[in-house]
């Protein structure tokens, strides 16, 4: 039973992966059959998740499957294995979900694009490695599929190669978390020197049990810092990195180039979901150091000064999906918040329910870009509510999710449980007061977006714009849905998710307002709302008559607002810091050549050329009468021993392998006789 | 355990799979690939008669495969860029094209 039920765990992750092999392999041509296959394989590893989440809703029950020996080089033996833990099955369980239904829109959405097999076996690689990331057991099993998700990333982001920009993005993307990944593999190597494991759990042995820990604790290294807590930075780079945290998160905007279902999967359910989640998996060795420790103290302050400085960049954003890119890194700032803070459970729940509604606003987005003819920018659009009703329901759900309305919206819940654990937080209250500050400007530039998009008058009347096919529609219901019921989880009433990730048991607790300053608290996150929304409709209420018209708080911010638009100057800050010196390098390397090489060559060739000279004037001389005849002869015959000379490399080859196996033969016919 | 005639086939299947590939592709860039086939079927048999040869402590056939897999790595980019600068000469990656040498 228990072998069986271990199998089928693999087999979460690994039908995606076999599903992206298959299609790998079927000619472009046979696109309708390669989104058949990955549909049916990614549903069948959306039942198995869903099982196994089933399999581990009792509190406290884990399931540890033992762990394969990949290979024994020496006396060191590497082993692999899988995990399932209410953190890996509740992950597994909203990756395939969202994934799934992302699939299905793609039907719709990717429609006409004539490389629509390879899409779909691009996302089951994605979905697959993610799955992978999700379930292991092994910091190097982990590693391995982390990588496996760039590079499935940087395809899905390059999809559209034949344009410059996305070809661009996608190699943005995949050296700059690179850089994150570096860190994350020193870390690894760090941790793995230290306790000789790679395992999280391993029946007392692993990397997260006691005795590892302690000795981690133990150990010192430069400066007095903990080996754990010298290894927890450097995972956190690594976590930066693929979750866009500042300064590493240039890549993320940039990758709206890919296909928008991509951009719904890599900022919604997957990619940059990895780096949050490996914070979390690997948070006891984080948390070695104290609740206010070096290793969470830098993660709450990476997280808070990201979530404000994307929720400040996206205010000044004109690009629809970029406005949504800016707030998912601001987000992901928040999630690191709570992880900084102790918020593992609070972590957990806002990016389970920040990968349902920000999937939503995606596709909805998606949706718009499709109706309008693709086109991105929300100054031409307007009025929208009427034209596409439907999509404008699903995406006032997810936006009003994302900007934390009250009560029924799973944001409102997970954000407030953000504050909560920052705002009890012993290492100080700036996250916290950053926090608040970054969830008034969510409302307020999610506001925003809303009214230029779908209210007032259309800017662009030339255009028609038209309803989506059902094939997309349906999947934003589905995951409008998921982003309200998720809500009923997470509220201090009823926190079942908190307890559950902590392998407690939940009871109904009425008096939970009570406790800790929570009341204060909601009425601080219903005012921040508020506060947000009231601003933007008074901002932006009919605020643009033409697409013309510039931003009304661009007019009063001036330069301040070009600041922001152009994000703050980090990718000109790279280019001048990174990339023109390295220009300058390579430029000064090819200078010298040129001044120095080229003069040395040309002194040696003029030195051959005139030895050369003198050579030929006594050939011509004295020789050369002579030597005619017999080269006039020689010549005659040379020409025709050289037509066998072709001069293709391989016609030679082929001659040699003739000669091999002939003298081969003759070899094995005269020793046998 | 697998019996190093299996191995050997493999590797042997492999070399002869790289060979032909080098023999009859015309583009250099796959003629590459059946030489990295070809380097790896080596590499196959130095790890499978370390293997199976009498203990080793000093581990010769895995050094020897990293070597190889090192120079591999450094002969594929060296490769690549002949390749990428031929490409810029001629528009082509036609080996049968690149026959100016002939007699």
């Amino acid at each position: 039973m228990a072998e069986n039920f271990h199998l089928l765990l693999w087999c979460v992750p690994l039908l995606p992966l076999l599903a992206g092999g298959i299609i790998a392999l079927l000619p472009d041509a046979h696109g309708r059959i390669a989104s058949k296959l990955a549909i049916g394989a990614l549903s069948l590893s959306c039942l198995l998740a869903l099982g196994a989440l089933v399999c581990v809703l009792s509190p406290g029950k884990v399931h540890v499957p033992a762990p394969l020996t990949w290979f024994t080089f020496g006396d060191v033996t590497l082993k692999v294995g899988l995990l399932l833990d209410p953190l890996s099955a509740g992950m597994a369980a909203m990756v395939t979900f969202v994934a799934l239904w992302i699939f299905i829109y793609s039907l719709g959405y990717m429609e006409k694009e004539k490389r629509f097999g390879r899409f779909f076996g691009f996302l089951s690689l994605f979905c697959g490695a993610m799955l992978m990331v999700v379930l292991s057991n092994s910091l190097l099993l982990l590693f391995m599929a982390w990588e496996l998700v760039g590079l499935a990333s940087y395809l899905l982001i390059g999809f559209y190669y034949e344009k410059p920009s996305a070809a661009a993005a996608a190699q943005k993307a995949f050296i700059t978390t690179r850089v994150g990944d570096m860190a994350f593999f020193l870390g690894m190597i760090w941790l793995y020197g230290h306790s000789g494991t790679l395992l999280f759990y391993d029946g007392g042995n692993g990397l997260l049990e006691s005795g590892a820990l302690s000795s981690l604790a133990g150990a010192t290294t430069i400066g007095g810092l903990t080996v754990s807590a010298a290894a927890s930075l450097l995972l956190l780079v690594g976590a930066m990195g693929k979750s866009g945290q500042v300064p590493l998160h240039t890549w993320l905007p940039d990758a709206m180039e890919g296909p928008t279902p991509v951009s719904a999967l890599i900022h919604a359910a997957t990619m940059v979901a990895a780096g949050v989640f490996l914070v979390a998996r690997t948070h006891p060795i984080f948390s070695l150091g104290g609740d206010a420790g070096i290793a969470l103290t830098a993660t709450a302050w990476v997280g808070a000064i990201t979530a404000l400085y994307a929720a400040l960049v996206a205010m000044a954003q004109y690009d629809i999906k970029r406005i949504l890119a800016y707030s998912t890194v601001s987000q992901l700032g928040f999630m690191m918040i709570a992880l900084g803070t102790g918020g593992v459970a609070a972590a957990m729940f806002h990016l389970i329910a920040h990968g349902f509604f920000k999937a939503l606003l995606f596709l909805s987005a998606g949706s718009v870009i499709h109706g309008c003819h693709e086109e991105q920018d929300i100054r031409k659009m307007g009025g929208l509510r009427k034209a596409m009703p439907r999509t404008f329901i699903a995406y006032a759900i997810g936006m009003m999710a994302l900007s934390g309305f009250p009560f029924v919206f799973s944001g409102f819940w997970s954000k407030e449980a953000i504050l909560h654990s920052a705002e009890l937080w012993p290492g100080g209250k700036g996250p916290f007061l950053i926090a608040a500050c970054a969830a008034l400007l969510t409302a307020f530039y999610m506001t925003r977006q809303a009214l230029l998009v779908f209210f007032g008058k259309s800017r662009s009347p030339e255009t028609h714009p038209h309803e989506s096919p059902a094939v997309m529609i349906v999947p934003l219901f589905v995951l409008a849905a998921g982003a309200v019921l998720l809500s009923f989880i997470g509220t201090p009433l009823w926190p079942w998710f908190e307890k559950w990730v902590h392998g407690e048991k939940v009871v109904f607790h009425a008096g939970a307002f009570g406790e800790h300053g929570a009341v204060g608290l909601l009425i601080l996150s219903l005012v921040i709302v508020s506060v947000g929304v009231g601003a933007s409709v008074a901002v932006y209420r009919n605020a643009l008559a033409s697409s013309e018209t510039p931003d009304p708080l661009s007019t009063k911010l001036g330069g301040l607002w070009k600041f922001l638009e152009n994000a703050m100057g980090f990718d000109a800050f790279y280019q001048k810091a990174i990339i023109n010196p390295l220009a300058f390098f390579a430029g000064g390397i090819d200078m010298l050549e040129r001044m120095f090489f080229v003069p040395l060559m040309g002194l040696a060739e003029g030195l051959i050329k005139g030895c050369g000279r003198i050579t030929r004037a006594s050939d011509e001389a004295g020789l050369n009468k002579g030597f005619d005849g017999v080269c006039d002869g020689l010549r005659e015959r040379a020409t025709s021993t050289s037509r066998s000379q072709s001069g293709r490399p391989q016609g030679y080859l082929r001659t040699i392998g003739l000669g091999v196996t002939v003298l081969l033969v003759l070899y094995f016919w005269l020793s046998a006789g | 355990m697998t019996p190093l005639a299996t191995l050997l086939t493999l590797s042997s299947m492999l070399f002869t799979l790289g060979l032909f590939a080098v023999l009859t592709r015309r583009n250099a860039i796959l003629i590459l690939v059946g030489i990295e086939l070809m380097l790896n079927a080596a590499n196959i048999n130095f790890i499978a008669f370390w293997r199976y040869g009498p203990p080793d402590p000093q581990l010769a056939g895995p050094m020897f495969v990293m070597f190889s897999i090192a120079i591999a790595a450094a002969e594929a980019a060296v490769g690549l860029a002949i390749i990428l600068m031929v490409f810029r000469h001629t528009r082509s990656t036609d080996l049968d094209k690149l026959d100016s040498l002939h007699g």
